[in-house]
């Protein structure tokens, strides 16, 4: 189980790498963490001939708070925002979702970014980014964009990037003060892709009454999909599908337990917060 | 295919080997270098068994490319200790039966001794989860965690002697 | 001292601790080149051409061999190392041997099986001329179901192999039929454990290196004889040019019990290119090519009286053999004689058939039938219970075997023809110290009031009884070097098991030094003529009994050697320290070394009249019949009902392996085989498609249980019996923790649903699975009428939201 050859190139500036990226178009691919593109490698599913790799890019390994917004550059480790006692602070969601990913060695090495491209449904960083309205700073030979979450994810695996496009930050407006928020999955063992996940964000005015709450749920569909935030109607926003780990019905009725679930302990945190 | 220079530290030392860009780290360490520690049980990033330490990080060498190692520093098991002069970890692992067959010790080493750095002070239900990355088929995980809490008193020690 | 008994750390160690252990993968012989296989994408297909001129071609390059090409060198291996023995006659055993081709000929019968394989100057380059090599198939209808595959107009697997059946065999205890037409009570289950795999952490490797006429073969194997007499059996040399050792090895569990094709093909390049040649199986074919285990259905029928006694078991079930099924007797035969485990059943019938199909073949693991038939025994049980509305616990005690019906005869023969008698006692006293570790009393008052709160909280109970240390023999050869070391060599090799440790403290006991002074060798057919290996619980039994054996009669001959020199009888002498002594007068005596000396043939032997020379004695264990072990197995669970999480909480397991040795490693073997038997029951599953086409084929699909999934585990080892059948009191322990958590995890999960009387008769017990089977039992079900919906009191008391 040996990745098949490839050109291998190491950029070490943004501009360079996207030049790069831009002329190899279809036969370049983007290596940044490696805990999805270098199994796929090994195991010859993925057989790019050329890879472009971002590490050497030390710029883009940053985050930092932006006021309310998270600020997540495309080398950022996943490790680095665990570690950051300020962010799980803010946003609990974030807080809970972290320690389901993978494990450490590979929270280590994995980062945020390379997780959103990637665009498995049922990984956490896209459920969180749809939750929270991030915006995807993408770059090109034809200069920036920015991407609503919402608009990034097209499919099982697939973005709206366009060939040549790398994305260099991810954005993520945090819950405002006294909100609660959640994130809640059920996987097979601890570690591995939920068989569903849901997060949700939960406001409360000072009367008690509920504000504004938001409900996205990942594992269900081919893209994370923001829900209605209703138990009962949020199970309707989702379509799975039969895989060895379980049948659709499983998965429809999960998506309605998880949601409920999910929009209760947002709730419940954001009437501590308001105590 | 062309081949490249690589150029890193390896427990301490300055290494270098021509490789094909596409060699893994851990093909690097155990078949260039001969430091046959690193186990591969998988290669595909599940089972921990050739877990590194990358700048004192814990890194699953199979999903890293041997010349993204150009410029950093890799401790593997024999870094951490020898024969003759084993560390508290590998000490404790044989002390409280933390192995049977051993194929998967080495990288299970090296992540209790992440673990252990982040919580010098064990707890065995936080311990469960931050030791997950790392699977063993012979021991039922028990025994790795009595030796990981033996080990972290056997670390302790020489600082008690200290103070 | 004495070093039995005592929880010495394994001596065998510091290797591993280190990185410094070397594994088939680990060698570094000079020019060593690598294999690469291809192997079928499709489970059943003619080969119709292949072209491996562009794979030839490729960079690296060394050669490339396909079936045709070594037809007529290499033989395909016929396995019938299972015949049924003399006593087995009663089961009308019928036992077709299975057939492994070495590279596929004609046609391709499983996805996975080798059909070319590629030598190259490394793995990288093997890899891409593989993908080079050319195979035109033209694709058969397969057949997958073994219920369906031994019907009339099947695809048939191998022509020898008349409706696919490959074995079958019955037992008759009493009269089942008639205690079942008679029967107040019966009931019927269809129970299924489903194809699981041993998934070693070191997958198979092989390394071949010839010197002249001679190639040494180092393989991770558990059977070395058998794999150097099946290779020069198949590639047509004589014995002694083949020498196999295994070097450090990464588990087994059954799944290298077998001889591979591999092993003599990677045999059979090195003899012909001079060349150091290597294979070490990648975790992909690992999962496709290496031997599947359990996959077996049954159908079972009980009957009982309203007390919850069961009068009669009627089981017929069909084992999955996949394209072979090598060892019949312990996969499938080892059901019919585990089954009652510690019950007293008085009518007993069971038919067995291991049917072929197109799918990777099926090896015993760790348990080897146990398990299965522990899963289907104390599920019926349970639902004996849950029928009656007893207490689970309550109808295991009324029909455990009482101490003063042992040694109970169950009334037919083990595998190795001899009947099956327990040498074992104590059954219920073992189950109500269980009942009292886990807390059962206790649980019963307050489960109610939990499940109020929303935590459904189940206890579940399993037995399982197991013949350990099968013969047919073991050796064991103990020698005095010319150092004065006490050397052992066996013909049990471990794989993780700590068999060093474990026979270097019985032979220090013999000889009084200590266990690191011991030196233990195996693994090695040059070392020993005769052998067999590590697997079913054997090696502490039967290699233990060689080696004391062996011990003895070479203390024996120090001993009088001694005597001849100090001019003493033996009987007035003892060993110590590294020396033959007086008795009574220590500072009077021999070493070893001077021992050693005086034993060595030539002018200067003083040996006792009419002595050969030497200071070596071997042994062969010819055990009398197997020991019986057994044990008791509680699992504590909760239950997330709407999900179908299952959170095992902890399990508490009491055995019997008669004498124990060392502590610390048999609680390692029982901590190990549990977790084993958790994975079975809630997470792995080799699943194949409609089409064959296997669904799991890394570990991010075979699931094994990570730290993360491992309960409190509590064990207690009982004030067992020791056994009689074999000179140091032992048996096996190895396979006894994957028994039983089959079912106690089932029976727990349904006893945290307790109202709704819900079935769990396949595994593994999946959280979608636990929903179905909820779902099943009925909406309508008795969690429902007290008002409280299925769920956490949370789930009602979201009321705040979007007010």
């Amino acid at each position: 189980m040996k990745p098949a050859p490839f050109e291998y190139h190491a950029p070490t500036d943004l501009g360079e790498a996207v030049r790069l990226l831009a002329a190899l178009g279809e036969h370049g691919r983007l290596l940044a963490g490696g805990q999805s593109l270098m199994p796929m490698l090994n195991l010859r599913l993925a057989r790019p001939e050329a890879i472009v790799d971002l590490n050497r890019i030390t710029a883009l390994a940053y985050h930092r708070l932006d006021d309310e917004t998270l600020v997540i550059g495309a080398l950022c480790r996943q490790r680095e925002i665990e570690r950051d006692q300020e962010v799980l602070a803010r946003c609990a969601a974030i807080a809970d979702a972290i320690p389901l990913i993978g494990h450490i060695g590979i929270r280590n090495r994995g980062t945020v970014v390379g997780s959103l491209a990637h665009a498995d449904p049922s990984a956490e960083w896209p459920v969180l980014a749809v939750l929270l309205d991030a915006t995807l700073e993408v770059e090109g030979v034809a200069g920036r964009r920015s991407i609503a979450a919402q608009d990034f994810f097209k499919g099982l695996f697939a973005t709206d990037l366009r060939p040549g496009e790398l994305v260099v930050e991810a954005r993520f407006p945090l819950p405002p003060a006294g909100a609660g928020s959640a994130f809640i999955e059920v996987a097979r063992r601890h570690g591995d892709f939920a068989l569903g996940a849901a997060a949700a964000v939960v406001e409360l005015a000072a009367d008690g009454s509920v504000t504004a709450a938001r409900l996205a749920l990942g594992g269900f569909d081919s893209v994370p999909v923001r829900a209605t935030p209703d138990p009962a109607a949020a199970a309707a926003d989702v379509h799975p599908v039969d895989d060895v780990h379980a049948p659709a019905g499983y998965r429809r009725k999960l998506a309605e337990t998880l949601a409920r679930r999910a929009l209760h302990l947002a709730e419940q945190r954001a009437r501590k917060a308001g105590r | 295919m062309k081949e490249v220079e690589v150029r890193l530290t390896v427990n301490g030392r300055e290494r270098s080997a021509r490789c094909e860009p596409r060699t893994t780290l851990a093909d690097f360490l155990r078949g260039h270098l001969g430091l046959t520690g690193t186990h591969l049980g998988c290669e595909h990033g599940v089972c921990g068994a050739c877990t590194v330490l990358l700048d004192g990080a814990t890194a699953r060498s199979c999903l890293m490319l041997a010349v993204q190692g150009q410029g950093h520093e890799v401790t593997t098991i024999e870094g951490l200790g020898t024969p003759e002069n084993p560390h508290p970890l590998m000490r404790a692992f044989s002390e409280m039966h933390g192995l049977q067959c051993g194929f998967c010790t080495p990288g299970f080493i090296l992540s209790a001794h992440e673990y252990l750095r982040e919580n010098p002070r064990p707890d065995r239900q936080a311990m469960r989860k931050d030791l997950s990355g790392n699977i063993c088929r012979c021991t039922g995980y028990v025994k790795i965690f009595a030796a990981v809490e033996r080990a972290a008193e056997l670390m302790a020690e020489p600082e008690a002697a200290r103070s | 001292m004495t070093w039995v008994g005592q929880r010495v750390a394994r001596k065998e160690d510091l290797p591993l601790v280190t990185g410094t252990g070397t594994y088939v993968p680990d060698f570094n012989l000079p020019g060593t080149l690598e294999v690469a296989f291809v192997r079928s994408p499709l489970a059943h297909a003619r080969i119709l051409n292949i072209d491996t001129a562009e794979a030839l071609s490729a960079e690296g390059v060394v050669a490339i061999y396909t079936g045709p090409d070594i037809r007529d060198q290499v033989h395909a291996l016929v396995l019938d190392q299972e015949a049924a023995p003399p006593g087995l006659e009663t089961a009308a055993p019928e036992i077709h041997p299975a057939t492994i081709e070495i590279l596929a000929d004609a046609e391709v019968r499983h996805v996975g099986q080798a059909v070319a394989a590629v030598v190259a100057d490394s793995r990288y380059h093997a890899e891409d001329a593989a993908e080079l090599v050319r195979i035109d198939y033209d694709e058969l209808r397969a057949a997958l179901d073994p219920e369906q595959a031994r019907l009339p107009g099947a695809p048939i697997v191998f022509d020898n192999v008349p409706n696919n059946v490959q074995a079958r065999y019955r037992i008759r205890v009493g009269d089942a039929d008639a205690a079942l037409d008679g029967a107040e009570h019966r009931l019927a289950m269809k129970i299924r454990s489903q194809r699981v795999m041993a998934a070693p952490m070191e997958t198979r490797g092989v390394l071949a290196s010839t010197v002249g006429e001679e190639t040494t073969v180092w393989s991770s194997t558990q059977i070395p004889w058998a794999v150097r007499n099946s290779i020069a059996g198949a590639i047509g040399v004589p014995q002694r040019q083949i020498r196999v050792q295994i070097p450090h090895m990464g588990g087994g569990f059954g799944q290298k019990v077998n001889v591979y094709p591999e092993e003599v093909l990677v045999t059979y390049i090195s003899r012909v290119l001079h060349r150091p040649v290597r294979w070490v199986e990648d975790r992909v074919e690992n999962m496709i090519a290496s031997g599947h285990a359990r996959d077996q259905l049954h159908n079972v029928e009980a009957a009982f009286d309203s007390e919850g006694h069961i009068t009669a078991i009627r089981d017929r079930f069909v084992l999955d053999s996949g394209v072979a099924c090598p060892y019949p007797l312990s996969s499938a035969y080892n059901v019919a004689s585990h089954f009652r485990s510690m019950y007293r059943i008085a009518n007993f019938s069971i038919d067995a058939e291991c049917v072929l199909t197109h799918k990777m073949f099926n090896l015993p693991y760790r348990g080897a039938g146990r398990p299965e038939a522990a899963f289907v025994m104390d599920r019926v049980i349970n639902a004996v219970a849950q029928e009656l509305s007893l207490d689970p616990a309550e109808v295991i005690m009324r029909n455990l075997i009482a101490d003063e019906e042992q040694p109970y005869r169950m009334g037919m023969p083990y595998r190795d023809g001899h009947e099956v008698v327990y040498d074992a006692s104590g059954f219920p006293a073992a189950f109500e110290r269980l009942l009292e570790l886990i807390g059962y009393a206790e649980h019963r008052r307050t489960q109610a009031q939990l499940r109020a709160q929303g935590v459904h909280r189940g206890i579940g109970l399993g037995t399982y009884v197991e013949g350990t240390g099968v013969g047919p023999f073991e050796s064991g050869q103990v020698h005095v070097d010319a150092q004065g070391h006490v050397v052992v060599y066996s013909g049990c090799a471990p794989h993780g098991q700590g068999l060093d440790t474990t026979m270097s403290q019985v032979v220090a006991d013999a000889f009084g030094i200590t266990p690191e002074e011991v030196v233990f060798r195996a693994g090695d057919t040059a070392l020993l003529p005769y052998g067999v290996g590590t697997f079913a619980s054997r090696s502490v039994v039967t290699a233990g009994a060689a080696i004391i054996e062996s011990s003895n009669r070479l203390l024996k001959r120090i001993k009088a050697i001694a005597g001849e020199m100090l001019e003493m009888a033996p009987e007035d002498l003892e060993v110590g320290a590294g020396r033959v002594r007086v008795r009574g007068v220590p500072s009077r005596g021999v070493s070893f070394k001077e021992v050693y000396r005086a034993a060595s043939p030539g002018p200067g032997a003083r040996l006792p009249e009419g002595m050969d020379p030497g200071t070596s004695e071997s042994f062969y264990w010819v055990p009398p019949t197997v020991t019986w072990g057994f044990g008791v197995v509680g699992a504590v669970v909760d239950v997330d009902p709407e999900t179908g999480v299952v959170d095992v909480r902890k399990v508490v397991m009491l055995h019997d392996c008669g004498r124990v040795i060392n502590p610390l490693i048999v609680e390692g073997q029982i901590e190990g085989g549990l977790v084993q038997g958790i994975g079975a029951t809630l997470y792995e599953h080799v699943i194949y498609d409609e089409s064959g086409q296997p669904r799991a084929t890394t570990f991010l699909d075979y699931l094994l249980p990570t730290s993360a999934e491992v309960p409190e585990i509590v064990q207690e080892h009982l004030e067992g019996t020791p056994s009689e059948r074999n000179p140091l009191g032992v048996k096996g322990v190895g396979e006894s923790g994957p028994i039983s958590p089959p079912a106690a995890i089932a029976n727990a999960i349904i006893d945290a649903l307790s109202p709704l009387k819900i079935q769990l008769n396949e595994l593994p017990l999946s959280p979608a699975t636990v929903v179905a089977a909820i779902e099943r039992a009925g909406a309508e079900g008795p969690l429902h009428p007290t008002g409280v919906k299925i769920g956490f009191p949370a789930s009602n008391q979201s009321g705040g939201f979007l007010r």
